[in-house]
């Protein structure tokens, strides 16, 4: 019973906007597993990870229920979900240096200044960033960025993930490599993954099932 | 709605939970109760009725008298004549600048002048056009004797001439930076580059490419602060005061004149008069209003004519402007040197281009008197500006957190307090707060500060505020942050710089304020402001240069911390430089 709610379960997601119905959609993504959901722009891909992450914008409805390893998630607040998101914008907080943006990640229970750099640095050092924890976000390269960010996310332990178009910007050949990347640690952690894109590769690459939307 | 309910929210947040959505509703009160409720205490006397200087029934003799008045004439043609000219010079000067170099590097060097020219006090500028245009002034001394052959300042009447013309540059020397600071904020919304670049590709001169396609966009953009602009140059106080014609004087100056009679019975003729500089201020709006239709009427015409613009015309254009503009800048940098100099003068005849001799001895003299109002001012200004950035960032936040737009009609509120003439709703303020005794301290100050303080915060910092990518937001949350924590520990450093912006902005609001002070604070309160325009009457050019001086950096101070502060603190951090 327990392994059956394992996952992220969208159980009749209806989504709309002044009563016009935008995305409709009834599926489960088992932990490790991949659903790429995919689409013309404008047809409310992002609306339904901001359903998700509890961002909906209130001028939409939602009906439906979304679950996350049997929890129900309506009605929590986005820091209580365990949802991690990726965008396309790396969106590393420009005021922090790269070692604080995995700080801001990092779990409060986590005590002790020791520990939680313990931490840090640890995952930097995990995804090949030893030696950043003082640069500036900044002055990174786009992959290096994309590591950073992929680490910030995981220190928050989420339950699930979500990739809005988070590969869009990379040029091919760095594309393919941080796709691998944030896919294997998905694998590994066991998270369900929800990603939406445009880009048949994405699909491919994810190999799991895809709904098309529009 | 979603934080009352959390479980996983701090107590704190739920504290402020409850204060948070009252936000908006309390800042339109603190902003608007004083203006509505100022109204009608003006009104009240106007009509005959104030009980506490005898007056019950409703009459019409304070009108009598008013119109009994043989200067009213002259000065309600003043009033309009000097507020439509300088606000028409402004905005003409402000599009033309545009028009001619936005996006040029000449452009970006007349924005880094922006804050500097803006936080400069009305006051203090009028005082530094003054120091440069007097008989005995500095243009006067650069010409004399060589080519004016005066040995002795002449007998002119340039300052405070009868028609209101040094009054009119005084205020578009202010006007222009304000102008072009709102334009600057709303071209940022109208993109203008691509339009431009198609006029120009269809054959369009710079200039009249820009006047075509852009302005038309922009002026929707701008048309409130133009209005703002209207009416406080048609009812300004301060400034008319120092450069502005005696007899009569501007309307405006007359009713504070009248209010300060120590005959209490002129309070109803004062009332009336600041009742009818409303209808005035109203009226001139309306005209405006058929100008602005007349205008767009005659460019659809232009626009459909085809005319490409001369290129020699074109050219002509942007120089001027260009050359008119930096005038008006140098006015006020030449004043404030000429103020400098004077503060430090010993002896210092007429022509001579500078004083014999440079002393400290006026600091020594004046300075130490200037503690109290100096001390004043920043309690004021620190108070204001603490306040309006506090209501603010609630009602931003507020409006964040529980998805509530601003309608675009709800902008007309922010200007209300900048188009209600001043006085007419703070004699009716004073009166109120005399009745609630409340009167005469500082707290009552702070209050009539806040009304002018607010808007101005509000407006620098909500297009900021506005612009920051929510999605820094959701990400901060995903990432486990509450409300609460992404607010102080992601958006507002995040913000640091146009913060201490708004912040510089409200404070050289407040320490600008003349009016407000003099009237709600029962003439108990000095500030710096105050001090120096009261010492306008007397004239001697050191101490006025000691105040001016004085008022001048109390309003700067703010703007070099904006600009400096944040750079210190981020120097190290390249994606937070030039936002």
């Amino acid at each position: 019973m327990a392994e059956l709610l394992r996952g992220l379960r969208l159980e009749q997601v209806v989504i709309t906007l002044g009563g016009a119905r935008l995305i409709a959609l009834d599926c489960a993504i088992a932990p490790g597993e991949v659903l790429t959901v995919m689409g013309p722009s404008g047809v409310g891909k992002s609306t339904l990870l901001a359903a998700i992450t509890g961002t909906l914008d209130p001028a939409f409805a939602m009906s439906g229920r979304i679950r996350l390893d049997g929890r129900d998630l309506t009605g929590l607040p986005t820091e209580a979900r365990r949802v991690g998101i990726l965008f396309q914008d790396e969106y590393l907080f420009p005021h922090l240096s790269v070692g604080a943006n995995l700080a801001f990640g990092l779990k409060a229970e986590v005590k002790g200044r020791a520990e939680r750099r313990a931490r840090v640095l640890a995952a930097l050092a995990e995804v090949g960033l030893e030696g950043f924890a003082r640069r500036d976000p900044a002055t990174l390269s786009g992959g290096q960025r994309a590591r950073v960010a992929l680490q910030r996310m995981l220190l928050s332990e989420p339950r699930a993930l979500l990739l809005d178009e988070a590969f869009s910007r990379l040029d091919t050949g760095l594309r393919a490599q941080v796709r691998e990347l944030v896919f294997a640690t998905a694998r590994r952690r066991a998270l369900p993954v929800l990603q939406v894109t445009h880009d048949q590769s994405d699909a491919a690459a994810a190999g799991g099932a895809v709904v098309v939307l529009g | 709605m979603r934080l009352a309910v959390s479980t996983t929210a701090p107590p704190p947040s739920r504290r402020r939970a409850r204060f948070l959505p009252w936000a908006p509703l309390l800042t339109l009160a603190v902003m608007l109760g004083p203006v509505l409720a100022g109204l009608s205490g003006t009104l009240a006397p106007a009509l005959g009725y104030m009980p506490a200087l005898g007056g019950h029934g409703v009459t019409l003799a304070a009108f009598d008298a008013l119109f009994a008045w043989p200067g009213l004439p002259r000065a309600v043609a003043l009033s309009l004549g000097v507020g439509f000219a300088a606000t028409a010079i402004s905005l003409g000067l402000v599009v033309l600048i545009c028009a001619g170099w936005a996006g040029t590097r000449t452009f970006g060097a007349i924005e880094r002048l922006l804050s500097p020219l803006l936080s400069v006090p009305h006051a203090a500028a009028a005082f530094g056009l003054a120091f440069l245009i007097a008989p005995s002034g500095w243009i006067a001394r650069a010409l004399s004797p060589g080519l004016t052959g005066w040995a002795r300042p002449p007998d002119l009447l340039i300052l405070q001439d009868p028609a209101g013309v040094s009054l009119i540059l005084g205020l578009v020397t202010k006007e222009v930076p304000f102008l072009l600071l709102m334009t600057l904020a709303a071209l940022t919304q109208v993109r203008p580059g691509q339009s431009l670049r198609v006029a120009q590709a269809l054959g369009y001169g710079r200039v009249t490419g820009w006047l075509k396609a852009i302005f038309p966009q922009l002026y929707r953009q701008i048309r409130l602060p133009v209005y703002a602009v209207l009416a406080f140059s048609m009812s300004v106080v301060d400034v008319a005061i120092i450069l502005g014609p005696n007899t009569p004087p501007t309307l405006a100056v007359q009713v504070v004149r009248w209010m300060s009679d120590p005959d209490l019975s002129m309070r109803f003729q004062a009332a009336a008069g600041a009742v009818l500089q409303l209808g005035l201020v109203l009226l001139g709006l309306g005209l405006w209003r058929l100008m602005e239709v007349a205008v767009a009427r005659l460019g659809r015409v232009w626009i459909a004519s085809g005319a490409r613009g001369r290129r020699r015309g074109e050219q002509a254009l942007r120089m001027g402007a260009l050359m008119l503009g930096g005038l008006a800048a140098l006015a006020v940098i030449a004043g404030l040197a000429g103020q400098v100099v004077w503060s430090f003068a010993g002896l210092w005849q007429f022509p001579d281009l500078l004083p014999d001799a440079l002393t400290l001895r006026n600091w020594q003299r004046h300075g130490p008197r200037l503690a109290g109002p100096v001390t004043e001012t920043l309690l004021i200004a620190g108070a204001a500006t603490g306040l309006a950035l506090l209501l603010t960032l609630a009602s931003l936040e507020a409006g964040h957190r529980h998805g509530l737009r601003p309608a675009t009609r709800a902008l007309w509120l922010l200007y209300l307090p900048l188009i209600v003439p001043q006085v007419a709703f703070l004699m009716g303020f004073q009166t109120l707060s005399i009745a609630t005794g409340v009167d005469g301290g500082r707290a009552a100050v702070v209050l009539a500060h806040l009304v002018f303080v607010l808007p101005y915060v509000f407006l620098s910092l909500s297009e900021p505020w506005r612009a920051w990518d929510a999605r820094q937001g959701v990400i901060a949350r995903a990432l486990g942050a509450g409300p609460d924590r992404v607010l102080w520990a992601v958006r507002l450093p995040m913000l640091l710089r146009p913060l201490l912006v708004a912040a510089a902005v409200g404070f050289a609001v407040s320490v600008g304020q003349y009016l407000p002070t003099l009237l709600v604070g029962a003439g108990r309160v000095a500030t710096l402001t105050t001090e120096a325009v009261a010492l306008a009457a007397g004239g001697d050019r050191r101490v006025i240069g000691v105040y001016a001086l004085a008022q001048t950096a109390a309003a700067f101070a703010p703007f070099a911390l904006a600009v400096v502060l944040p750079r210190a603190l981020w120097r190290n951090r390249k994606g937070m430089r030039g936002g």
